[in-house]
């Protein structure tokens, strides 16, 4: 469990991280999201002791960052953001250093390799060094490391930059095999993972956490949200519009798309109603052909610019 | 106690496993040999020691060391390892202890190469044993010094090449601040006081007192003093800068 209380840190004058406070429960993983330069690696980098908050403090697993910091630290497994690992070693000796850094020797040692290597899928890549591998090795090696030592606590920051389709399915693979039991922060800023992974996120904008809740209750915010998309053929277009536009709790409608004899529109609700039955009914009442009808769930990018571009 | 070992460990391997290693103990070898006979005139001399091979060290020191240390911590804050070294279960000081005790053991593999010196000198003659045992223990102590330096310089920067350079401009000051003619010059300028205070000082007031075989536990503390300042040095600059 990570309890972060009241987290500050200045550089200079500038406040990179001002008074986050938040907890994340075993089994959940957080998203933490924001533009670049938001304080995320910052709060990272003060969560695993790499330095010290200017004020405030956090428990992992019950041991102050600040007071018990080496037993803190033994608790997180860490990627830092760009995966630094070192060049000039081979993937099996870095590992096996890790291991040693985390105290294990002997059998413990071997197993717990062995268990990061197929984990990660490493097997092919083990006697090359590290500065012959691609990118996505490279970060396959970085959360190997992390994951190495079992801890109950992962920190990931930006763990599928840079990463293709196919490796980004991968790590998220790895880390929702390991969630079940563990609590996961990791830093993104592509969306579409906060949907695939995370049961919460976190929005940050200049230090300050501005959202805080799971992915469908932020998604709730977005101007979207039950919005219905639909498409209809041979009706006309002003016809349609105002038909829709009658029935009750219709915001606004918007025509997406206008091709011969078809008609894409949308109808957004107004705050806090459900517009899709009333629409459809109304559809089926004229006797309109509707080809396609979506009711949208919100979109998570709407709502991070609407909330960090302030 | 562990943990000091396994980074010693990893940053040893990472010497051997460059080539640098290999180059920099061939050219200490070659530099020793060469300066001992052709400078040092050492058949001529006619004495059964190795004070001509021993008083060649802090020059050699001088430009060799700064290149074993130069990337010890400049490396870890370009490349960023050092974000990942110093979140694992590892404090600074052990990172820094860790770092400093492979240097010095790589530079003490090399000084011990040179044994052959050890086996001439005794064909030759019949040596004081104690006297080269004090050599060897006065040349590897002020390895030890010039390394901390060296860690201390590598500290300040990202680039080696600076590193380098810093380290270089400390270790001068600190041997030329005994060197005759520099002590010499002090004398004549500044009140005798001062001026034996900063000899007092130098890396060569000591040396010179520990090749004439006697290890003094003044020359002890000096030289475990100056090692000390200088990695608590390095501390206090990678705490504030590490994450720049």
């Amino acid at each position: 469990m990570i309890q972060v209380q009241h987290l500050i840190k200045l550089f200079g004058s500038f406040r990179a991280v001002d008074d986050v406070t938040f907890e994340v429960q075993k089994g959940e993983v957080l998203g933490f999201l924001g533009p670049n330069g938001a304080g995320k690696s910052t709060t990272m980098r003060m969560l695993t002791g790499f330095f010290p908050p200017t004020s405030g403090t956090a428990k992992i697993m019950g041991f102050d960052i600040i007071k018990e910091s080496l037993e803190a630290k033994r608790q997180i497994g860490y990627l830092p953001e760009n995966a630094p690992v070192y060049p000039d070693m081979t993937v099996e000796g870095y590992l096996k250093f890790i291991a040693e850094v985390r105290g294990f020797s002997g059998q413990e040692l071997k197993k717990k390799v062995a268990r990061a290597v197929e984990i990660c899928s490493l097997e092919k890549v083990l006697p090359q060094t590290v500065d012959t591998l691609s990118k996505g090795y490279k970060q396959r090696v970085c959360f190997a490391q992390a994951i190495l030592p079992d801890p109950p606590v992962l920190i990931l920051d930006e763990p599928t930059d840079g990463l293709d389709p196919n490796q980004k399915f991968e790590v998220r693979r790895m880390i929702s095999s390991m969630a079940e039991n563990k609590c996961v922060i990791l830093s993104t800023h592509i969306l579409e993972e906060v949907d695939a992974v995370c049961t919460r996120a976190i929005i940050i904008a200049n230090g300050k956490i501005v959202a805080n809740g799971s992915p469908e209750e932020l998604k709730r915010r977005s101007s979207l949200y039950e919005a219905v998309t639909f498409s209809l053929d041979s009706v006309p277009k002003d016809e349609a519009v105002s038909a829709v536009s009658a029935l009750a709790n219709v915001a606004k409608v918007e025509v997406l798309k206008e091709n011969e004899g078809s008609l894409t529109l949308r109808a957004l609700p107004a705050a806090g109603s459900v517009i899709a039955p009333a629409v459809a009914e109304e559809i089926r009442r004229r006797g309109w052909i509707s080809t396609q009808f979506h009711v949208e769930e919100g979109r998570l990018d709407e709502v991070f610019r609407n909330i960090t571009r302030q | 106690m562990k943990t000091i070992y396994s980074i010693m460990k990893r940053e040893m391997n990472g010497y051997f496993g460059s080539p640098v290693a290999y180059v920099f103990i061939v050219i200490f070898l070659i530099l020793c040999g060469f300066f001992t006979f052709q400078f040092g005139d050492f058949y001529n001399s006619n004495d059964a020691s190795l004070r001509t091979f021993f008083v060649w060290h802090p020059w050699l020191y001088l430009f060799l060391i700064p290149a074993v240390a130069m990337r010890m911590w400049a490396e870890e804050r370009r490349t960023r390892t050092i974000e990942l070294l110093l979140t694992l279960p590892v404090t600074l000081p052990q990172a820094i202890l860790g770092k400093f005790l492979a240097g010095w053991l790589f530079i003490g593999i090399a000084l011990a190469l040179t044994f052959p010196m050890v086996i001439t000198v005794c064909y030759l003659g019949d040596p004081d044993i104690g006297q080269i045992v004090a050599g060897y223990v006065g040349s590897f102590l002020l390895a030890g010094c010039y390394l901390s330096v060296g860690s201390f310089a590598s500290s300040l920067t990202r680039n080696q090449v600076v590193a380098f350079i810093i380290c270089l401009v400390i270790c001068l000051f600190f041997v030329v601040a005994g060197w005759a003619p520099v002590t010499d010059a002090l004398a004549s300028s500044v009140p005798l006081s001062v001026a034996n205070f900063i000899a007092s000082l130098s890396f060569m007031y000591r040396f010179d007192s520990v090749q004439r075989g006697v290890i003094d536990t003044r020359d002890l503390i000096y030289y475990a003093s100056v090692i000390t300042f200088m990695l608590a040095a390095s501390s206090v600059v990678l705490t504030s800068r590490k994450a720049s």
